[in-house]
C-alpha cells in the first residue's frame, strides 16, 4: 500500500515533469481577457471573455505580466550585454530600456540619401503617436564618426532632442551584432557612406521584436498602430 | 578525498587549457589589396596582415568551449542566439553528433555562437574581405581569381553531398598554409550581412546591382568567378541566427600595433 503511495506520488511529480516541459513549448498557455474583465481569472482555452466578448489572450503575450521584474525573456533584445553611449553622454546597457516601447532604426548622420527619409519617418510616427512613453532610437551605423557630441547635434537640428528620442554610439562589433538582431544589413562603401537596409523595428516593452516596417517612403500606419496598441496596453495596467 | 579533488581538477584545468595550446595553430597572413567579386573594377579592398586559424574549428574543440561555457550548451542556448537547428545532431548537450568525428568541422552552429568561441579564447571571426582574399589562393599562388581550373575545383566542392563529414585537414593546404578553405565546409564571417542582396519580396535595401546573377552580373568583376557568386548569395540569405549544416567557421586575430 505504502508502496503503491509512493509510486502514485512519483507517477504525479512525472506528470509535473511533462507539463512542466509542456509549458516551455507553448502548448498550453493559460489565456486571459485581455481587458481583464474577471481580475486575474484565467482560461486554458482560446475563448472569448464573457463580460466584455473580446477574444482571450495568451497570458505569455500580455505586457508587463512577468513576475519578475528582472526575467528577461528569451527574444528580448535586453539578452545583448553590449553597452552604448547615448548623445547626452550617458553609458546604458539596452536593457536599461526595459519597460518602455522602443522604436528603433539604423543610420549614421553624415547620409545624404536614405537617412534623412527614415529620419523623416521616424518623427512622423512619434507625432502620430503621440504619447510621452514611447522611445525612439537611432543606432549610428558609423560609430567612429558618430560621437555623442556629433549625435547631439543630430538630434538637435532634427528637432528630436528630447527625453524620448535616443541616439546611441557602440563599438563597431557591437552595432554589427546589433544590426544582425534586426536583420539589418549594412556595408561601408566608401570612406564616408554606407549602404544600408531601411527598416524601422518596433520592439515591445520587454525587448522583444513585434513589427519591422521595410523601405522607404512606406505607409506608417500598420507601425503606429502596433506602436499605440502596445503602447496603450501598459498605459491601461498601470 | 581531498586527492580526489585535486585529480579531478588538475584534469578540469588540463581540459580548459587544450583551448589555449591551441593558439599557435595559426598561420600569418601577409596584407594586401584585391578585388573582390563583388566591387566595380577600381574598388580594390585593402586587408591588413592578420592571423588565422589553419582549421576549421572542430567538433572536439566546440565542446571543449560548451564545457565552459555552458550557456551555449544546447540546452541552454536563448532563442535570440540560435534557431532550433543549434547542434541539432548533438544527442544532449556534451555529447556530440555520434555521426561525426571529434576532428570534422563543427556545423550546425550561428554567428553568435561563432563569434563566442572566438571571443572566448581571444580571437574574433575573420571578416568578409580577409576570409576572400585568403580564399582566393590556390597551393601555390596567393591570387588564383582568375586560374580556372582553380574556380572550377571549387565549383565542383559545392556539388559535392556532405563534405561536413570530413576531417579538418582533408583537403588542399593553400599558399598560406591554410587548409579547407573549399571544400570542406561554408564558413561564418565577422560582417556576413555586410551582403546586401534581398529576396524578392523585401524591398528594404537599395539592391546591390553588382551582385544580381541576372542582368546585373555583367558588372561582376569576373565573370568566371561563379563559386564566389554562390558565396555572396549565401552570405546574402542567412540571419545570424541561424545553424545550418554545411556552415562551420574558423577564428582569426589582428596583430598588435
Amino acid at each position: 500500500m505504502r508502496r503503491n503511495k509512493l509510486s502514485f506520488f512519483l507517477f504525479l511529480s512525472f506528470l509535473f515533469f511533462i507539463a512542466s516541459c509542456h509549458q516551455e513549448t507553448h502548448d498550453t498557455l493559460p489565456y486571459q481577457c485581455p481587458m481583464k474583465c474577471e481580475g486575474e481569472k484565467i482560461y486554458s482555452e482560446k475563448g472569448t471573455c464573457p463580460v466584455c466578448n473580446m477574444d482571450t489572450q495568451p497570458i505569455e503575450e500580455k505586457i508587463l505580466q512577468s513576475e519578475n521584474e528582472d526575467e528577461i525573456l528569451e527574444t528580448s533584445i535586453f539578452n545583448l550585454t553590449s553597452k552604448w553611449n547615448t548623445q547626452n553622454k550617458e553609458t546604458i546597457e539596452l536593457k536599461d530600456l526595459k519597460g518602455d516601447v522602443l522604436v528603433i532604426v539604423m543610420i549614421y548622420t553624415s547620409c545624404k540619401a536614405a537617412c534623412p527619409r527614415l529620419v523623416a519617418d521616424m518623427r512622423n510616427i512619434y507625432a502620430s503617436v503621440n504619447d510621452k512613453t514611447t522611445k525612439y532610437i537611432l543606432v549610428s551605423i558609423d560609430p567612429e564618426t558618430d560621437t555623442p557630441e556629433r549625435l547631439k547635434e543630430f538630434a538637435i537640428e532634427n528637432q528630436m532632442d528630447n527625453n524620448q528620442w535616443v541616439f546611441l554610439q557602440g563599438t563597431v562589433e557591437d552595432v554589427r551584432e546589433f544590426s544582425n538582431v534586426l536583420a539589418v544589413k549594412y556595408k561601408r562603401i566608401s570612406p564616408l557612406d554606407f549602404s544600408h537596409s531601411n527598416i524601422i523595428s518596433v520592439f515591445d516593452q520587454q525587448g522583444v521584436l513585434v513589427h519591422q516596417q521595410e523601405g522607404l517612403g512606406v505607409d506608417n500606419e500598420e507601425t503606429i498602430a502596433e506602436i499605440m496598441a502596445l503602447s496603450k496596453a501598459v498605459q491601461e495596467v498601470n | 578525498m581531498k586527492r580526489i579533488s585535486f585529480i579531478v581538477l588538475s584534469i578540469f584545468f588540463i581540459q580548459t587549457n587544450f583551448l589555449a595550446q591551441d593558439m599557435p595553430a595559426m598561420k600569418r597572413i601577409n596584407g594586401g589589396d584585391f578585388v573582390p567579386l563583388y566591387g566595380s573594377n577600381e574598388a580594390r579592398v585593402s586587408v591588413e596582415t592578420f592571423l588565422l586559424d589553419i582549421y576549421p574549428v572542430t567538433n572536439e574543440q566546440y565542446l571543449s568551449f560548451l564545457k565552459t561555457n555552458p550557456k551555449w550548451q544546447k540546452s541552454k542556448v536563448i532563442s535570440l542566439f540560435a534557431d532550433k537547428n543549434y547542434l541539432s545532431k548533438w544527442e544532449n548537450d556534451l555529447s556530440p553528433n555520434k555521426e561525426a568525428l571529434p576532428n570534422s568541422p563543427i556545423t550546425n552552429i550561428s554567428w553568435y555562437a561563432a563569434k563566442a568561441y572566438c571571443d572566448c579564447i581571444g580571437k574574433r571571426l575573420p571578416t568578409m574581405d580577409e576570409w576572400e582574399y585568403v580564399a582566393m589562393a590556390s597551393e601555390t599562388k596567393r591570387n588564383a581569381q582568375r586560374d580556372s581550373l582553380f574556380n572550377q575545383r571549387i565549383i565542383e566542392s559545392y556539388e559535392t553531398p556532405q563534405t561536413y563529414k570530413k576531417e579538418v585537414g582533408s583537403t588542399y593546404k593553400n599558399y598560406w598554409g591554410i587548409y579547407d578553405m573549399h571544400g570542406l565546409v561554408w564558413e561564418w564571417t565577422s560582417d556576413f550581412n555586410s551582403v546586401l542582396i534581398s529576396g524578392e519580396s523585401r524591398k528594404d535595401v537599395d539592391t546591390d546591382k553588382s551582385l544580381f546573377c541576372a542582368g546585373g552580373s555583367v558588372n561582376a568583376t569576373d565573370l568566371m568567378d561563379y563559386a564566389a557568386f554562390m558565396r555572396y548569395a549565401f552570405r546574402g540569405s542567412i540571419k545570424a541566427n541561424y545553424c545550418i549544416q554545411s556552415l562551420g567557421f574558423r577564428c582569426a586575430k589582428s596583430l598588435k600595433k
